[in-house]
């Protein structure tokens, strides 16, 4: 009978309760208290910091947040100690949600500066507890704080709550890893942008993410505040436990569940063996070491390195994947699409960056049922165009109205799940999840919102309507551009969209290759999509679109069929320049 | 109540002090960062490997401070380009470094515990009870010293970045490797010098520590919050910004102690990191 992983962690939890029977020394409690002690704080780091990559250096803000609201309340409010435990939760969760509120909104404060501005807060934060009366300078005493009489040594009790949290945060983790908030959180961590545009409401998941990891972290403050019995700033606030929690995430792996209860486990450990041997010092230089050979030799952590070998390694690329006219679920038309009007027009539509006008009063349609050719020079304005419907750059003017309804004011996610879909020119897969994965996520977070089973059906159909049934476990990196070109339509596929929208897709390919496109893109028009088909390859806008639209400057200057569009004089023009003699 | 101009005065003048501290420690840490990509925690531990160096040299081997400057300062240069050449041969992400340089900082930590223990160490010399007196203010010697060689090393970084054709070199390198080495420019070797120079700063700042302040091996991790937000307030790369901001750091903490309380003066520099953060985050 196989058992499920939460039956692993339940009876895991079980068999170290039975601990405090076997009546061994306190000092053995002890111990394996701050082993679970470590592992609560470092898988509630990892809930945010490891699947979303959004690494944080305010952990300790968050735990010593929890401390505080322990010791503030059970020796100024002479609340019973375990009462103190929710009210630490909720209070570093609060904490993380008004930060996240600010900081999440802000394009740019990823990777260091995040790490760096959480480091910050820490510090504001233990400013202002070390000079108002949370702490006065003194420190807070807990020596008079009743120890709640679970079992008959307060150092039995302190292991099995510590025990308990670290099993239920365990529990926490690995459903988060295998719900869709984990999933979107691993797509913020390969490309938040892309992320956003597929349907993941990116700012909803990390507050969400960011929450859940206070909050336990606050929690095991709490616990620990009475474990120490005498709190003080400069302890908590200090730059070591994030630091440490750090170490232990990235040494066990930061992309599994289990890897920081890992990592935690060998240096809470390791320490351990150091100082009863008489040599916390070497033992502090040993975790150095172990450091510096992990991030340089196996980057991936230990549970990382371990999982990743059992990955089959596919074959090399074969060099070109035939599309199988397969016949896939139909696309569905947009909703309730009056049949007449257009299903996306745009009106007035302005975008600048720093004084360059990208995109300067664009108007246009798209028919259902059509595709529309958008196609001009370099630095047109196309790609912006798309970027702007898609709703990752936000308009300085205009409306973009789709299927009757008007886009202002949507997130990039929120406009995903109204059936517009997009590829990339480039193609940006999500570099450490499968193939499958990759298309799987936006049958999740696309218009239907099918569940995981419905969504890796879904994804298999896409795979095989565009030719990499047989690459579905495979990572992007082993796809060459052709076939991460179908995996970007894929995906885009599998969000079932009513309007499509191609960014040069055909761009790098062969001349054979750029037949097989031609011949899956009309494939997709024939399933009932609307495309939108951005491209500089003039054989494959002649034959597939039914009309165009070019843009120069960021303006329209011609709209017609193909053939008629394409000898008008200012088209030209635009394309080849002012003859000399004119 | 508002104290008197006189201490007013003597609070910006320390700050200034404290300031070039931070401006020389910033100033290695910002170079790598900046230019080679990489955020080197350990140059924290590295400047107090110095200091407690510069304390052995003199403590015990009786030489005059200011002349292990010359020792010093050149070790770390080499230990720098063993640091980069050892770094180089793995594809190391910013943050990684981050952590490598932690690991590398709890090893010299725990070296430094291990050769002089936990315990505080002060070096004696003439110098530390040198002073000047300019007005009604007190100018220390150490401390004066401090700001003149942070000047020197940040100006003179600026001025060879800026004029020289190796600075040139070293500034396309870290715009676009790549590119830049298209045209000619040797990446590797310039990255290397760059790395050694970091490290030597923090040699020379070690020597500052020495000479000013009282050493403990769990000091390292007390000047990181606040160098960075130097590092960070004065733009990363940029040789002359640790020293400014540094000093309006320096500045602003001291004005606190004086006019507040002591303690309330890291909330003044880490606000502010904050606030440069967030401008600097802003959505385009």
């Amino acid at each position: 009978m196989k058992i499920p992983v939460f039956g692993w962690i339940a009876i895991g939890g079980l068999a170290f309760a039975a601990v405090p029977f076997l009546q061994l020394p306190a000092f053995y409690e002890s111990f394996l208290y701050l082993m679970c002690f470590w592992i609560v704080l470092a898988t509630s780091w990892n809930i945010l910091s490891g699947y979303s990559g959004y690494f944080s250096f305010g952990h300790g803000a968050f735990f010593g947040a929890g401390m505080y609201t322990t010791a503030t309340l059970a020796t100024k409010f002479d609340w019973p100690f375990l009462w103190t435990l929710p009210a630490c939760a909720l209070v570093a969760a609060l904490l993380g949600v008004a930060i996240g509120t600010v900081v999440f909104r802000m394009d740019r404060l990823r990777g260091e500066l995040f790490a760096l501005l959480t480091l910050a807060v820490t510090f504001v934060l233990a400013t202002v507890v070390l000079n108002t009366k949370i702490d006065g300078g003194q420190g807070v005493l807990l020596s008079g704080v009743a120890v709640p009489s679970l079992l008959a040594r307060p150092s039995s009790t302190f292991y099995l709550l510590a025990l308990a949290m670290a099993v239920g945060t365990l529990a926490i983790a690995y459903a988060i890893y295998r719900a869709k908030l984990g999933l979107g959180l691993f797509a913020i961590h390969d490309d938040e942008d892309v992320a956003e545009v597929l349907g993941v409401p990116t700012f909803r998941y990390k507050i969400i993410a960011f929450a859940i990891s206070c909050a336990l972290a606050g929690m095991a403050g709490g616990l620990h505040a009475l474990f120490i019995s005498y709190v003080t700033v400069g302890e908590t606030f200090s730059i070591i436990v994030p630091l440490n929690v750090v170490l232990m995430s990235v040494l066990g792996g930061s992309r599994h569940w289990l890897g920081p209860a890992v990592g935690a486990s060998v240096i809470t450990g390791l320490l351990y063996a150091f100082t009863a041997g008489n040599y916390p010092v070497a033992g502090r230089a040993a975790v150095g070491l172990i450091l510096i050979v992990v991030i340089l030799f196996m980057p991936e952590g230990l549970l990382g390195r371990l999982i990743g070998k059992k990955r089959p390694k596919t074959a090399k690329p074969a060099a070109d994947a035939k599309p199988v006219a397969a016949d896939p679920a139909p696309l569905r038309p947009g909703p309730s699409v009056a049949s007449d009007g257009p299903l996306l027009s745009v009106s007035g539509l302005a975008k600048a960056f720093k004084g360059v006008r990208a995109v300067d009063g664009v108007d246009l349609e798209v028919r259902p049922g059509e595709i529309l050719g958008l196609v001009g020079p370099n630095g047109s304005g196309k790609s912006t165009l798309i970027n702007l419907v898609s709703g990752h750059y936000r308009r300085d003017a205009g409306r973009i109205v789709f299927a009757g309804r008007d886009l202002a004011g949507l997130e990039a996610n929120e406009i995903a799940r109204t059936g517009i879909a997009r590829t990339y020119q480039i193609p940006r897969p999500f570099a450490h999840m499968s193939v499958e994965t990759n298309v799987a996520l936006t049958a999740r977070f696309g218009r239907e919102a099918l569940d995981a089973q419905a969504a890796r059906a879904e994804a298999g159909r896409w795979l095989e309507f565009t030719g990499l049934t047989d690459k579905a476990q495979a990572l992007p990196e082993d796809l060459n551009l052709h076939q991460r070109k179908f995996l970007e339509l894929a995906r885009a596929l599998a969000a079932r969209p009513s309007l499509l929208l191609l960014d040069e897709v055909l761009s790098g390919l062969t001349p054979s290759e750029i037949d097989h496109a031609i011949r899956t893109i009309r494939q997709i028009r024939d399933q009932g999509a609307t495309i939108v088909f951005v491209e500089h390859v003039m054989r494959a806008v002649m034959e597939l679109t039914d009309r165009i639209v070019v843009l120069n400057h960021g303006k329209v200057i011609a709209e017609g069929l193909p053939a008629e569009v394409m000898n008008r004089p200012e088209v030209v023009t635009a394309y080849l320049g002012k003859p000399q003699h004119a | 109540m508002m104290p008197s101009p006189t201490l007013l005065g003597q609070a910006v003048l320390s700050g200034i002090f404290i300031g070039a501290l931070y401006g020389l420690l910033g100033l290695g840490l910002s170079l790598s960062w900046g230019m080679l990509r990489q955020i080197n925690l350990a140059h924290f531990a590295l400047a107090f490997l110095g200091a407690y160096l510069t304390y052995q040299l003199t403590s015990v081997g009786g030489l005059d401070p200011l002349l292990t400057l010359f020792i010093v300062a050149p070790a770390f240069f080499l230990f720098g380009v063993g640091m980069h050449a050892l770094l180089a041969r793995f594809a190391i992400t910013p943050f990684n470094s981050l952590l490598v340089t932690f690991g590398l900082t709890v090893i010299i930590e725990s070296l430094i515990q291990g050769i002089w223990t936990a315990d505080y160490r002060r070096m004696e010399t003439h110098y530390g009870t040198m002073k000047y007196k300019l007005g009604a203010f007190y100018i220390p010697f150490t401390e004066f010293l401090t700001l003149v060689m942070a000047a020197l090393l940040s100006i003179g970084t600026w001025a060879i970045l800026r004029h020289t054709d190796l600075g040139k070199a070293m500034r396309a390198a870290a715009e676009d490797g790549p590119i830049a080495a298209a045209f000619g420019v040797n990446e590797r070797r310039l990255a290397l010098m760059l790395s050694g120079f970091s490290a030597g700063c923090a040699g020379v700042a070690g020597v500052c520590l020495a000479l000013s302040y009282t050493l403990a091996p769990a000091q390292i991790y007390a000047w990181i919050g606040v160098v960075f937000a130097a590092v960070m307030i004065g733009g990363l790369g940029n040789p002359l910004g640790p020293l400014i901001a540094g000093a309006v750091i320096g500045i602003s903490e001291a004005l606190t102690m004086a006019v507040i309380a002591p303690a309330w003066a890291p909330l003044v520099s880490f606000s502010l990191l904050i606030l440069v953060l967030l401008v600097r985050g802003k959505r385009t």
